[in-house]
């Protein structure tokens, strides 16, 4: 057995009382920059709790409760009294449950998807096709359900769909356009970079603003896309060029040798891509495509701008409209980004963990 | 395997015919004129220095390089731009290379399936059933279910003949196979090399191992400068090289 090292026999105080000189009072300098950001933490500390935690009012209070307290403690009773509508905006009421019922389902796609065992193309395949339709079902009824049209959807529901869907359908097409950027094809490189340079060069509120308004004036009169769907296509359409270019790292990545070898058995270009090059590429960039997601998730509530009814829009909508509960959107927009913070910290985390995960992995 | 027993001189057909080959990279000539004309079972080792084109040779028989002037035909087969050709060639032809690329991502039995179920679209069991029979000959059934990236050098490289060869190609080409090897490992994959000289395989290696250019070559190649500057059976090349250049590269390799 080996000895201990002799840092470890020492008491645990003297040891904390080391650490700190060393690297929080090293200096008079380092000493009072300490002091002064301690005292500064402990006082906003101090303010939130009070205002969050203990003057807050809490459960189901009335307006009346929380006026009285105006200014001394937050008003979560705005939540309690309207999350439904924060959740799911105007969608009717007595049909809630079914937006509630497409987001607990959206979430263990997401869920099942993230995890290992589902990877392969069948079953994801069979996942999002199934699930999907049911979710698309629920939202927007028929079939037994009251029909629900899509100017009536709101709230959480239409951020998960824009975001995933907007990552998810935007992957082939980001694939594609990678593989374009690198075809020996002059004509497709260049029609892929003019893509991909030019959608990157623009703000997304622009091109929802090209989907809901000059769309209509490039197709013939009369015929009319659903306003949901078009600000839908345009956040593919702009979030394949973001996927592209993660893509197009995760080919630069690959030595030369693996479309030699390929090319050295036979394989012609698309099985090249599909059987042997993508199947490496791709896995070395699920972590960037996971923050990208993340940005999507954020994105999609600029589409307010083309009058969509975003998440956060809903929660805005659900506080401001009440005479009596206007005063509380700080309590709102709180809630908002609490539920934003949740799903982007736990992807985030997924994403840390999966880089470990496929680091480890043998077969990387 | 019989080490001692003797080879079967190549009396085949032409399968090769390389004529007038050049090859340039953009001003840079790095083939200049090439001929050469290789017999169905004929083994052919090359050497030279560094540099000297050796690799583009080999890879522009299965046109891994577009060549510029001259003409090659494989088994009949003209390389030009025609696919259909390339296609064919790449059918007839296996080729190993120095690093291995095997696919790092698929088990050594996928490795080996890949192409025979997509190109020669086999059925899956008749692929892995051939897979496994060739992996064995290289001595590493064993191993089928793990990935690349478990074996050592020499094992991957063995796995890599085993791949090309489930193609049933009737040439093999080999770019410098023992060269990113740890010295105790070039043996095992000299030995399969010299097992499938043996077979009659028409092969055409890039090596410098001159112990196996004796033991199994009809020819050896010496090239410089894009050029093929000798070309004899190993007992006259090794002790009665024509050219200046050749004598002094074989003091260099052979440490004599
Ligand atoms: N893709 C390429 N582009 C430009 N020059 C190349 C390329 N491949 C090889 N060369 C050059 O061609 C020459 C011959 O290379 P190579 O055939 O690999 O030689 P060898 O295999 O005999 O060492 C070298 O000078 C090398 O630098
Ligand atoms: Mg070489």
């Amino acid at each position: 057995m080996n000895r201990q090292p002799a840092l470890a026999h020492r008491p645990l105080l003297q040891r904390g009382g080391e650490w700190l000189r060393a690297n929080l009072f090293s200096s008079v300098a380092n000493g009072v920059t300490t002091l002064l950001l301690l005292g500064l933490l402990v006082w906003l500390g101090d303010r939130l709790l009070t205002w969050a935690v203990l003057n807050a009012v809490w459960g189901n209070a009335s307006v009346a409760t929380c006026n009285a307290l105006l200014g001394q403690g937050a008003c979560w009773a705005v939540v309690a009294d309207k999350w439904r509508q924060m959740l799911f905006g105007i969608y009717p009421q007595a049909e809630q449950w079914r937006p509630a019922a497409a987001v607990l389902i959206f979430c263990g796609m997401l869920v099942l998807t993230a995890m290992r065992r589902f990877w392969h193309l069948r079953r994801l395949l069979v996942l999002w096709l199934g699930g999907s339709l049911l979710c698309a079902w629920l939202m927007a009824g028929g079939g037994g359900l009251t029909p629900v049209p899509t100017a009536l959807w709101g709230g959480l529901p239409i951020t998960l769909m824009l975001a995933v869907f907007g990552t998810l359908l935007a992957f082939p097409l980001g694939v594609l356009l990678a593989l374009g950027r690198r075809s020996s094809l002059p004509i497709i490189r260049a029609v892929s970079i003019s893509y991909i340079e030019l959608v990157r060069g623009v703000p997304l509120i622009t091109v929802l603003f090209m989907a809901s308004i000059m769309f209509a004036l490039f197709l013939p009169e009369g015929i009319s896309f659903d306003k949901l769907l078009r600000a839908q296509v345009a956040i593919i359409l702009f979030n394949a060029a973001y996927i592209a270019e993660v893509v197009r790292a995760g080919l630069q990545a690959l030595p030369r040798g693996q479309h030699e070898a390929a090319a050295a058995l036979g394989l012609g270009y698309w099985q090249t891509q599909l059987l042997v090059i993508l199947p490496q590429a791709l896995r070395i960039t699920i972590p960037a495509q996971v923050n990208s997601f993340i940005d999507n998730f954020k994105d999609t509530s600029l589409v307010i701008i083309v009058s969509i009814f975003d998440f956060l829009y809903a929660v805005r909508q659900a506080v401001i409209s009440d005479l009596d509960w206007r005063h509380y959107f700080v309590e709102g927009y709180l809630f908002a980004m609490a539920v934003y913070w949740l799903f982007c910290y736990a992807m985030s985390h997924y994403s840390q963990w999966l880089e470990k995960h496929l680091a480890r992995d043998h077969r990387t | 395997m019989h080490p001692s027993a003797p080879l079967t001189p190549p009396a085949g057909d032409e399968i090769i015919r390389i004529d007038g080959l050049s090859k340039w990279f953009g001003d840079f000539q790095v083939l200049r004129d090439i001929s050469l004309s290789v017999r169905r079972g004929e083994r052919i080792v090359i050497c030279g220095p560094s540099g000297s084109g050796k690799s583009t040779l080999i890879r522009c028989l299965n046109r891994l390089e577009t060549h510029q002037a001259g003409n090659i035909v494989i088994d009949g087969i003209r390389l030009d731009d025609s696919l259909k050709n390339i296609e064919a060639v790449r059918n007839d032809i296996g080729m190993v290379f120095q690093h291995f690329n095997l696919f790092p991502h698929l088990s050594v039995l996928d490795n080996c399936t890949l192409a025979p179920i997509w190109v020669r679209k086999q059925p899956r069991a008749a692929a892995e059933a051939t897979a496994r029979q060739l992996l064995q000959r290289v001595r590493i059934s064993d191993q089928a279910h793990k990935y690349p990236g478990q074996l050592s050098g020499g094992q991957q490289q063995r796995v890599a003949i085993a791949r090309a060869l489930c193609m049933a190609p009737r040439i093999m080409l080999f770019d410098e196979p023992t060269s990113a090897l740890d010295p105790e490992m070039v043996k095992e994959v000299l030995e399969t090399m010299v097992g499938l000289a043996r077979d009659g395989m028409t092969m055409l290696c890039v090596t410098h191992e001159m112990g196996f250019a004796r033991a199994v070559a009809d020819r050896v190649i010496f090239m410089d400068a894009g050029e093929i500057v000798e070309q004899a059976p190993p007992e006259i090349f090794f002790s009665q090289a024509r050219s200046e250049r050749t004598r002094q590269f074989l003091d260099q390799i052979l440490d004599r």
